[in-house]
């Protein structure tokens, strides 16, 4: 072994990395997203995406929806420390039902004039997104879709003047009729 | 508006306070007053149900509750202060969260309208704690806090237990409202704490250890957390099966030293046996522990030839650093109870005797073997002595961290659970000192020494006054080799021999300050002194410091060196003589 004196066993793991959309179903109280977003700094895990809202008032429930990365083993950890957690009531794999429906909306800003601001209009028709401001020499436009299609909007649009991008994250929802 | 003054369960937040803890049975706290407390400190004047340990350090309060804890079964309680008070404590919280210690700290904290204002003495406690407790809550409505006192006993006691702190305004203290007694409603929905393990599983289980010809059962301190009742059945299940068994720091004596299967504790300093063990198994069965890296030295190499199962209740436990072929999430007494009843059904003992010629032959090699010198006391040499002159007795034992810490775990034979504090996961110098006096403050009659060491027992040897105070008899039995010896050993295996700071130039003279503190000093510097001296430890009903001065550059061994797997352990004849012959050189003169 090569490695320098030291009191731990330095090893890298080698396996491959993955992606996951998990869904955590939460009490909303104070500090829950502070716990969650804890644990995934003090334990050194990816966030690629996180989103959060109340979604039953009544019950007071939130969900919270983050785009991960890590290799397999550190997927299963990131879903079983959020699952040991007092407020949390769910963790769902949204990757691993196979059948899940992720969106994410962005605001993107282009500011141009001539051919490029007509080649802005006519790329975001292509793309079904939406003018919601519009000045003489500006455009914001609305996208939905998933994060790819986002991303190849994005960069279509730098040559044409991209101004800046304001984006939610990843919603994420099983098709079928069942609920998590 | 209907008239509550004659309502009982009408009262302030700090007479909330002190009721919860009695309605939780909560006999004693340790604790020390502040601003943002005082509040709770008038109701604990006005009572005499609980009973309050001033200790002189909040830090020392925290070990001491986990010392209590960890011999009782009870949870550990701590009040303190606001500010510097809850800060002091984050240690100790630390500390329990790693050795899963049920530990409940309840902190003052500034006025709800002050919160934000960086305050006097005002800190964010719940963000802080936020990481080193199991859960945590700031009550900012009084009509809140009976409720979340009641949540906070049972999250600390329930499935994996941990360290949980309720902060509290000191408005909310004053401020009036309505108490209400336990009841199952005060524990958030979301939190079902798996106690029963899968049928099916535990089925395949039993058949996997009925066909095993090389099995291994490893331990942890989730026996003993589970309760006594873990630590019947897994002796038990040793019987009924005859397969050997070693156990992690934190599992020592849920299953007896003396036992005949026993093989010692496994690890970094565990025995050669344990870790051979444990390398060359064919089937493992992991009960309460969690695959730490102290045990399993170089993780592509540990045990590569055996199915593993791991009984643990705490599901992200399972599959972290080894990935086992059985996860059964479950308590170790409710899963140990269906395993037993199911193997006892359906299975025989199988024959393993091979296995144990083998296990017999790593034995024989004597790793925890050292060179006795009638000269200088070897620290081995004092705690043998130490544990065969309290054998028989009621005895609890304390460590600090170090070479001391390991020395005490292989020389020091436990027989039954919660008898061994020590800090395990943290590795927190100063722990042993504290926590001797909440095991002592729970069993006031009993003999209980803290095996320390000369540099860690000076982190917290402010608490010998808290000793005096309440008249707790500790025994601190210091092996003063007047080093750092676990980073001596480091440096000298792993950095050249250069000794960084590792050196204490200025020692106390720990008789003399024992006499300061007004306790009992004493100090055994050769071989022959040594009994005599441990007997008169023994039989003083006072607190003692008792210094052994030990041979300083003594190394702690076996040793799985770094990157190393279980069967590449150093033994002590295969390293000591050499390599401390150049530590003599650099000039450093043994005690």
């Amino acid at each position: 072994m090569n490695q320098p004196a030291s009191a731990y066993f330095l090893e890298e793991r080698h396996d491959p990395n993955e992606t996951h959309t998990l869904s955590v179903l939460v009490q909303n109280e104070p500090g829950v997203l502070a716990r969650v977003i804890g644990l995934f700094s003090g334990r050194g895990y990816n966030i690629d995406s996180l989103t959060v809202s109340e979604t039953e008032s009544q019950k007071h429930l939130s969900r919270i929806t983050i785009v991960t990365t890590g290799t397999p083993m550190v997927i299963q950890q990131i879903k079983h420390q959020l699952d040991r957690m007092i407020p949390v009531y769910r963790v769902v794999d949204m990757t691993l039902t196979g059948n899940s429906i992720e969106r994410e909306l962005a605001m993107v800003k282009v500011r141009g004039a001539g051919d490029h601001r007509v080649e802005a209009l006519r790329l975001a028709d292509a793309f079904r997104a939406r003018v919601i401001d519009a000045t003489t020499e500006s455009f914001v436009f609305e996208i939905t879709g998933n994060s790819s299609k986002i991303n190849q909007f994005i960069d279509l649009m730098r040559p044409l003047g991209l101004v800046e991008v304001s984006r939610t994250g990843v919603a994420a929802i099983t098709r079928g009729p069942e609920g998590m | 508006m209907t008239d509550k003054s004659h309502d009982p369960n009408q009262m302030t937040g700090a007479a909330m306070v002190v009721r919860a803890l009695i309605d939780h049975g909560v006999e004693h706290i340790f604790g020390y007053p502040g601003g943002a407390v005082l509040p709770i400190y008038d109701e604990i004047f006005q009572q005499s149900e609980v009973e309050h340990i001033l200790v002189r350090h909040e830090q020392g309060a925290g070990h001491a509750a986990e010392g209590y804890a960890r011999s009782t079964g009870k949870p550990g309680v701590a009040l303190v202060t606001s500010g510097p008070g809850a800060t002091n404590m984050v240690t100790p919280l630390t500390d329990a969260l790693m050795d899963s210690i049920p530990l409940v700290c309840i902190s003052g904290q500034v006025p709800t309208h002050l919160i934000g204002n960086d305050a006097f003495q005002e800190c964010d406690t719940v963000g802080i704690t936020r990481p080193c407790t199991k859960h945590n809550w700031l009550v900012r409505d009084v009509n809140d806090l009976a409720k979340v006192l009641h949540e906070a006993f049972y999250v600390a006691m329930s499935g994996r237990p941990g360290p949980v702190l309720v902060d509290v305004p000191k408005d909310v203290q004053f401020a009036t409202g309505t108490y209400h007694p336990p009841r199952k409603s005060d524990v958030h929905v979301s939190y079902t704490p798996r106690l029963k393990g899968d049928a099916s599983l535990i089925r395949k289980t039993v058949a996997m250890l009925a066909s095993a010809k090389r099995p291994v059962i490893y331990t942890g301190g989730g026996i003993v957390n589970s309760g006594p009742e873990a630590s019947k059945l897994l002796r038990e299940l040793v019987e009924v099966t005859g397969f050997p068994i070693t156990s992690t720091l934190m599992g020592l004596g849920a299953y007896p030293a003396s036992g005949p299967n026993w093989l010692g504790m496994l690890g970094m300093h565990g025995t050669y046996e344990a870790n051979m063990t444990m390398h060359d198994c064919d089937v493992m069965l992991c009960i309460g522990a969690r695959f730490d890296d102290r045990i399993t030295g170089r993780v592509d190499a540990f045990s590569p030839g055996s199915k593993k199962i791991h009984i643990d209740i705490d599901p992200s436990s399972i599959n972290k650093n080894i990935r086992v072929d059985v996860p059964i999430i479950g308590d170790a007494a409710n899963v140990l109870g269906d395993l037993l009843q199911v193997f006892k059904a359906e299975a025989k003992k199988p024959d393993i005797k091979a296995w144990w010629q083998q296990i017999a032959q790593w034995r024989a090699r004597n790793s925890l073997s050292y060179r006795k010198n009638n000269d200088i006391i070897l620290p081995q040499h004092a705690i043998q002595r130490l544990f065969d002159l309290t054998r028989g007795k009621d005895t609890y034992i304390t460590t600090e961290v170090g070479q001391h810490q390991m020395w005490a775990a292989q020389f020091y034979g436990f027989e039954e659970p919660h008898r061994w504090m020590t800090s395990g996961g943290l590795g927190t110098m100063g722990y042993g000192l504290p926590a001797a006096i909440g095991v002592q403050v729970a069993h006031r009659d009993s003999l209980v020494i803290d095996i320390a060491g000369d540099a860690s027992v000076q982190m917290t040897i402010q608490e010998m006054s808290t000793a005096v105070q309440h008249e707790l008899p500790i025994k601190i039995f210091i092996l003063n080799n007047q080093y750092m010896g676990m980073v001596r050993q480091w440096q000298q295996l792993l950095h050249g021999n250069r000794l960084s700071h590792s050196y204490t130039e200025a020692m106390p003279d720990f008789v003399k300050l024992a006499d300061a503190y007004g306790c009992v000093g004493l100090r055994a510097t050769k071989p022959g002194d040594l009994d005599g001296a441990i007997r008169e430890m023994i039989s003083v009903r006072r607190p003692v410091l008792f210094d052994c001065r030990v041979a300083a550059l003594e190394n702690c061994f076996p040793m799985i060196p770094s990157g190393k797997a279980h069967n590449e352990m150093l033994l002590p004849e295969e390293a000591t003589d050499e390599i401390t012959a150049t530590a003599f050189a650099g000039g450093k003169a043994l005690v």
